[in-house]
């Protein structure tokens, strides 16, 4: 009888440092893939758009570069094609078939809060009129934070084009960033909107 | 348990201490790399999509 409650007791102590350790590769571990995996992002930016058209971005392409400089000097992810579980464990990721930078619509793109490198972790931070740099190859498009809020996994309006309005036709460039919220959890969503405020054209090369 | 398994390897203190050692390295590093990242995309933690 003793031995048997020590031998629980022994499995349950090693039970809860397995969790223990998995909390800490929930946190840490995964993020060291993310990390890798952005550098190879990075660099098919660098080395320049696969196809001549940016309208031909293939699932898991690097689309552009995200900056806020409101969360840090150094906030600098790749945003890639698509939106599965695998896509967004290597980045930020954009809902295929909403628009692309710039364009008038919405450009949607999806992050991981606290796995992964967390890379929307501090998006709740975000206030009105801070800026939401989009460095695509061929230009760069600096939008405005216009506004925020929670709502429950299938509010779907917010990607349509035009955020909250499924049936109407867009007329502005706008951005959408969703998260999970509360952090760790799965129960509901932090949306950030922002509105297209300026164009930067880059000298092509 | 773990008193079975002090018996059951063989050698002195110090030689014990460094099985043990080496024995628990190896499952934390089979947990990190094998067991951990299959068992993640399980954990309902972390979903950020909206709509499916």
């Amino acid at each position: 009888m003793r031995a048997l409650l020590r031998t629980c007791g022994e499995l349950s102590i090693t039970g809860g440092l397995v969790m223990l350790l998995f909390c800490g590769y929930l946190l840490w571990g995964t993020s060291s893939y993310t990390e890798w995996y952005q550098r190879i992002l990075k660099q098919q930016l660098l080395d320049g758009p696969k196809h001549a058209k940016l309208a031909k971005i293939d699932v898991g392409d690097a689309v552009a570069l995200i900056r806020i400089p409101r969360l840090g000097r150094d906030y600098e992810y790749a945003i890639l094609e698509g939106v599965t579980s695998e896509d967004l464990r290597r980045g930020p990721g954009h809902y295929p078939g909403t628009a692309l930078p710039g364009m008038v619509g919405n450009f949607v793109l999806s992050g991981h809060r606290t796995t992964y490198a967390a890379p929307f972790n501090r998006i709740d931070e975000l206030r009105r009129g801070d800026a939401i740099i989009i460095e695509a190859p061929e230009a760069r498009y600096t939008y405005r934070v216009s506004s925020k809020k929670v709502v429950y996994p299938e509010a779907v309006d917010v990607i349509a084009p035009m955020p909250g309005h499924p049936e109407s036709r867009p007329t502005k460039a706008m951005i959408t960033l969703t998260t999970c919220h509360p952090e760790y959890s799965a129960r509901q969503r932090l949306i950030v909107f922002g509105v297209l405020s300026s164009k930067q054209d880059r000298r092509s090369a | 348990m773990y008193g079975w398994i002090w018996r059951v390897i063989p050698g002195g203190t110090g030689a014990k201490v460094v099985t043990v050692l080496l024995l628990a390295g190896l499952a934390g590093v089979v947990l990190w790399y094998v067991v951990f990242p299959k068992l993640e995309p399980h954990v309902p933690l972390d979903r950020v999509t909206v709509g499916r």
